[in-house]
């Protein structure tokens, strides 16, 4: 609480001392070790870079910072703010809160080299209305997080088919483990399944189609997705009683060797490592293909950073955009964070989970940002309550999707 | 005596002639510009917000009455309106509990202040920490899922239950109130008329009808209080919901005021409208009890008590 006090001293300070040129004010919620660090970094060197050019942060908690930042935008916009890419930022878009920033990625642009060859696969996410609104600067995979020696003692490769996946699930239940292990206490695991599936089933175009609302839930699309969650969710391959598990508590059962596999983003790993995982029997593999011949599109949250529409110091708002957009930067602050470079001229730490995520995410053909970043709020919630739902009563299948079809006539509309 | 004669000239003035009407609006100004401000003023502006469709930042469009009708039409406010019912009739319950434990710590032996404290403890501590604690206990891998697998139940989640996870709740909220009723019928024990009481044993009365006829009258005032905090207790029963389970599983859990607050302010709410026009019918509700509780006092002062 005292820090929330002490920043919004800071912010209403600065409202006035922000005038002077050559101040930049950025405002995070990178609070987390990892994240601070890599953003001192950041600031460090650009500092180093720019002598002419003061930083001054607001530093908000994370919750706090997803109420804060509405206040903020509106009353006493900073320079630079940090957020989501997708659907996350098109309220603030929308009300006029954030630069374009299209000239930064445009080849004759602010850059020396050229933004879009580098982040190319991260500029649709960045997109509204034709426009860019801020800048990527990381991101990570999701997939598949699961026990290697598990796998082998039932005798299991890694699958790379639906029928594969199906068959190893049906082979760890007989061995008395559960096949997959998931906490949905906090609702969005479960949209992680969800996607997977529906970007598997259906592909990605269709997952786009279908969080902008322009596919009924009651679609045979989206039945079938469901048919593939059934053959999980009817045979009782998830954890029992994830509905009242946050994501942290579905992990034990897997390091103690009760469960064998996770749908999860790659976050996670530090949990596993911390639980005494390590990567001899902590592995990773992409969700298996369902419908052959779809190209494999992967979810992959992008984290963002924006200038403000009111901000005083434009000029050096852009100039550290540009500065964060750039593979060496990158590069070094992912390495911090644990997590990917968007820029693809940057490398990554000899890291088995983190090659395979590049490896897997440079290939992809496209990236999905989360359902619930990339379906406006109000459906997202809806959604992934019916998803939890579904994943104790199966058969309540079409009342869920006949709700939350109604709600996508009213959120759309 | 020529002042005299200039005295009742001095007291004919404006000031002086309503000083004794005046003062006590003056002395209840500022306590009525703060009420007014935060108090009446929100609760117009509130009622103006929920004919709006608002997002907080985009400029607000006049919708009329349709968020009301979306309301009628809407699983989980009626199920939010359940659960509330729900809360007030158990909820209740702490009442004659509080009462029991009193009477039952109503003694006078060695260490019975301890004793005591430990008693009242639970309202000392903060309504977060005995969400946490309770969440705890019914996570499958806490406290009684493990011990009911134990004794070959099946390992079990209430707060993973559509149908029970409302009375975990309560059952966690009711803790603490508890407590607080207990307090209010302890300081009523100590102000009991020991002549009505010695009067009352030695016209033989005894045992259940001692405390029917005799005690329970006189701990009338404390009863009437233990209910009135435990009625509003569980009217705005946000704070549990909110910790233990944020209305889940699938919204089963959600009361008005949460579902209020997560419509129109939590992460993937920000309907304004909405969540404006929920917290109307919460309001609507609330008033009627409350209007039906100062006619009751209006009543009973009316008598003379």
């Amino acid at each position: 609480m005292r820090k929330i006090l002490a920043t919004i001293i800071a912010v209403t300070s600065l409202g006035y001392s922000s005038a002077f040129a050559g101040t930049l004010v950025i405002n995070t919620d990178l609070t987390d070790p990892a994240p601070k660090a890599a953003f001192e970094w950041a600031f460090n060197k650009f500092q180093e870079e720019n002598p002419d050019v003061t930083i001054e942060v607001n530093n908000f908690d994370h919750e706090g910072y997803k109420q804060a930042i509405r206040n903020f935008l509106t009353t006493n916009p900073p320079d630079v703010f940090n957020w989501y890419a997708g659907n996350r930022m098109l309220p603030f878009v929308r009300a006029g809160l954030v630069e374009d920033v299209s000239d930064i990625w445009s080849d004759t642009g602010w850059v020396d080299g050229n933004l879009t060859e580098g982040m190319s696969h991260a500029k649709k996410p960045m997109t509204i209305g034709g426009k860019q609104w801020g800048i990527p600067y990381t991101y990570y995979q999701w997939g598949v997080y699961y026990r290697k020696d598990l796998f082998e003692a039932n005798g299991i490769s890694v699958p790379t088919t639906w029928d594969e996946f199906v068959a190893a699930c049906a082979t760890l239940k007989a061995a008395g483990i559960t096949p997959i292990t998931i906490g949905s206490k906090y609702l969005w695991t479960t949209a992680g399944v969800f996607d997977y599936l529906n970007l598997r089933t259906n592909g990605y175009e269709f997952h786009m189609a279908l969080t902008k609302g322009e596919v009924p839930y009651t679609d045979p699309k989206v039945h079938a997705v469901f048919d593939k969650w059934d053959e999980l969710v009817k045979p009782g391959y998830f954890l029992e009683n994830h509905a009242s598990l946050a994501w942290q508590e579905a992990i034990p059962p897997m390091v103690n060797g009760e469960a064998a596999m996770y749908v999860m983003g790659n976050f996670s790993v530090a949990l596993f490592k911390e639980g005494g995982l390590t990567n001899d029997n902590l592995g990773f593999f992409q969700f298996p293909e369902i419908t052959p011949g779809i190209p494999m599109a992967e979810e992959a949250p992008t984290d963002t950073m924006h200038i403000a529409s009111g901000a005083k110091n434009k000029t050096d708002a852009k100039r550290f955009l540009i500065f964060l957009s750039r593979a060496d930067v990158q590069e070094e602050m992912n390495k911090t964070l644990g997590q990917l470079p968007v820029n693809s001229g940057s490398k990554v730490d000899p890291d088995p989970f983190l090659e395979a995520g590049l490896n897997m995410l440079n290939n992809a053909y496209a990236m999905a940002q989360f359902y619930d970043r990339d379906a406006p709020a109000e459906m997202a919630s809806e959604g992934m309550k019916g998803f939890q739902e579904y994943m104790v009563n199966p058969d309540r299948r079409d009342k869920i999707l006949e709700r939350l079809e109604k709600v996508r006539q009213r959120v759309y509309k | 005596m020529p002042s005299s004669t200039q005295i009742p000239y001095r007291k004919s003035s404006w000031w002086k002639l309503n000083q004794q009407r005046l003062t006590p609006w003056i002395f209840l100004f500022p306590g009525l510009v703060l009420f007014l401000v935060y108090v009446i003023w929100p609760i117009f502006n509130s009622l103006y917000i929920s004919l709006l469709q608002w997002d907080g930042l985009s400029p607000a469009i006049y919708v009329g009455f349709s968020n009301y009708i979306e309301l009628l039409d809407d699983e989980y406010f009626y199920i939010s309106l359940i659960n509330n019912i729900k809360w007030l009739i158990f909820f209740m319950l702490a009442v004659p509990i509080g009462l029991g434990l009193a009477i039952f710590l109503n003694q006078t032996i060695f260490g019975i202040r301890l004793i005591k404290s430990l008693f009242f403890f639970p309202f000392v501590i903060s309504q977060v920490v005995i969400g946490i604690i309770f969440a705890w206990f019914y996570n499958p891998r806490g406290v009684i899922g493990p011990f009911l697998e134990a004794i070959g139940l099946g390992n079990y989640a209430i707060l993973a239950d559509e149908d029970f996870a409302t009375y975990g709740i309560i059952f966690a909220g009711i803790y603490p109130q508890i407590a607080y009723c207990m307090i209010l019928y302890l300081t009523g024990l100590n102000n009991l008329n020991t002549d009505q009481i010695e009067a009352g044993r030695m016209d033989g009365a005894k045992g259940f009808s001692l405390f029917k006829n005799i005690i329970l009258p006189q701990l009338r005032p404390a009863t009437f209080l233990a209910i009135v905090v435990t009625v509003i207790g569980s009217l705005r029963s946000f704070d549990m919901v909110a910790i233990m389970t944020q209305g889940g599983p699938w919204g089963s859990t959600n009361v008005l005021a949460y579902y209020m607050f997560e419509t129109a302010l939590s992460e993937y709410g920000y309907r304004m409208g909405y969540g404006s026009a929920i917290a109307a019918v919460l309001f609507t509700i609330m008033m009627f009890y409350i209007l039906f509780f100062i006619y009751r006092m209006y009543q009973s002062e009316k008598k003379g008590l």
